[in-house]
């Protein structure tokens, strides 16, 4: 059903119709699992690499000036690419890897690839919210370096830590969507092929109710976790 | 005999904003083993930078300090980590590890230095019975008290057994009755233990009440040493007659118990 020739009500009361949600439950599969996939791989390397900037920094456990300055242009050059080039500059890596460059594998990658510089920031934006006396303090009792980030650095700034995925999570399933267009499948796919080339607006509705879902539900379970840590602290 | 911590002629000048700014210059001091010997300064006087030379968490420019019979300047980086497992540092504020409880922040210093799980309990629960805090073990320093959470990081301090013990500032954050509590608690581990004590501070009824002799820090200098009794009655320097002026002004009659006068 299509905007053009029916109304905003009928198109509405056509988007909840079982006949379209039987066709959207694999959809809504695929996009969860490159979610899932995408966020554990930024989660991963964002953390690493978050850390690494965190301990280079000028004022860091480590100071690496040229190695911070350096990694610190680096990110910032991948950050401002749009995230569609990105997919297109990664599609010869995934050939490279998934032994072709379309399909959901494939576009994990990209996915991943664009998130991870953009999560390592926050990551590193939290680790620098920690009280700089705490590491001192640890520091001042013969902790190791590796010790200190372990034990102090991010069991400290957890919550902070959580709040931050939270957010790329949600950035990872936008990009899913976008994705979708690269033959990636999930609901952008859908959303695309359906509301986009054949103005089945139903079928978009549909979409946007479940990409809405979605949202409030991650960033509904990141802020109950991050505030169920904080509770358990008696620091709320 | 030479003295438990000898500084001579240390140096520090850090650079803020690219413009030199002398904060140490030539300090020379002398602590006896057991003593709690006191210094006190005005804010930004270099109190807190001092401190942390000792233990090097700032690097000093030039100068030496012994520690014990130690070089501690001179330390290889694995030295310095085992010489600080030795010596405790308190802090202004706690800096405690939210993250974990009472029972995982006195713990903390053993793990770290390798000390077997068993013993790191009886440790940990003979070390929080001595600072009164049996009852908290489980809780977060979040839900703690100013006073409870200065206990914490006592024991944090102590539970090493260390010889040597820096506070910086250690009550300036709490309420007169908890100030009290908490000297009485330093008084007792170094009569008890004969850890020596750097007590910093800028609040001169805390020096008073807890310390024997004492330092002014002053213009990156020790402008005067020796009795806290002699150098309230008849100070030399500027920071030493202001305080005493001021301990003049504002002397209570709680705190001439003490055993400064
Ligand atoms: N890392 C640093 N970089 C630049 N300047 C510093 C640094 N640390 C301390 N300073 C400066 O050195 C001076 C002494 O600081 P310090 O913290 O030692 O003073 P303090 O006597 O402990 O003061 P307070 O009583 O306020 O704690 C101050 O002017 C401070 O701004
Ligand atoms: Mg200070």
């Amino acid at each position: 059903m299509s905007l053009l020739d029916s109304s905003f009500w009928e198109v509405f009361l056509a988007s909840l119709s079982p006949e379209i949600w039987k066709d959207l439950w694999g959809p809504i599969g695929e996009t969860l699992y490159m979610t899932a996939i995408s966020s554990l791989i930024m989660l991963v390397f964002g953390i690493v690499i978050g850390i690494l900037l965190d301990i280079t920094n000028p004022n860091g456990l480590i100071p690496l000036k040229v190695s911070y300055t350096l990694s610190g242009w680096l990110i910032n050059c991948l950050r401002s690419l749009p995230q569609m080039i990105m997919i297109i500059l990664m599609i010869p890596v995934a050939r490279l890897i998934f032994g072709k460059s379309y399909g959901t594998n494939a576009c994990i990658i990209a996915i991943a690839a664009s998130c991870i510089p953009m999560y390592a920031r926050i990551v590193e934006s939290s680790l620098l919210e920690i009280d700089k006396g705490k590491i001192e303090a640890a520091q001042a009792m013969g902790s190791k370096n590796i010790s200190i980030i372990l034990k102090v650095l991010l069991p400290e700034t957890l919550p902070s830590l959580i709040r931050g995925f939270t957010v790329s999570v949600i950035t990872v399933l936008s990009m899913t969507a976008l994705a979708g267009m690269f033959g990636a499948g999930g609901i952008g796919d859908i959303a695309v092929r359906y509301g986009y080339q054949r103005f089945q607006h139903d079928r978009l509705f549909a979409c946007v109710y479940i990409l809405v879902i979605l949202v409030q539900l991650i960033q509904g379970i990141g802020n109950l976790v991050s505030k169920r840590i904080l509770k358990s602290r008696n620091l709320i | 005999m030479s003295a438990y911590l000898q500084i001579k002629d240390l140096h520090k000048t850090f650079y803020p904003h690219g413009q030199p700014l002398k904060v140490l210059d030539g300090i020379d001091l002398d602590v006896e083993k057991g003593e709690i010997f006191g210094i006190i300064g005005f804010s930004g006087a270099g109190k807190s930078t001092l401190a942390c030379c000792i233990n090097r968490l700032e690097k000093a420019d030039s100068g030496t300090i012994e520690l014990g019979g130690t070089d501690i300047l001179s330390l290889s980086k694995d030295q310095l980590l085992k010489q600080r497992h030795k010596m405790g540092m308190i802090f202004q504020n706690f800096n405690l590890f939210d993250s974990m409880t009472v029972y995982q922040n006195i713990a903390y210093p053993l793990e770290i230095s390798g000390v077997p799980p068993k013993e790191i309990k009886q440790r940990v629960s003979e070390t929080a019975e001595l600072v009164g805090l049996t009852e908290k073990l489980k809780a977060h320093p979040g839900a703690l008290s100013g006073g409870q959470k200065q206990r914490v990081g006592i024991a944090r301090a102590i539970v090493t057994k260390p010889d040597f013990i820096i506070s910086d500032e250690a009550t300036s954050a709490l309420d007169p009755q908890t100030t009290i509590q908490i000297l009485d608690l330093l008084k007792e581990i170094n009569q008890k233990y004969g850890i020596t004590i750097l007590m910093i501070t800028h609040e001169l009824d805390a020096i008073r009440y807890t310390c024997n002799r004492m330092a002014v820090l002053e213009g990156g200098k020790i402008t005067e040493s020796g009795l806290v009794r002699d150098i309230f009655e008849n100070p030399h320097s500027k920071t030493g007659e202001l305080f005493a002026k001021v301990f003049m002004l504002f002397q209570s009659p709680e705190f001439t118990k003490g055993e400064g006068i």
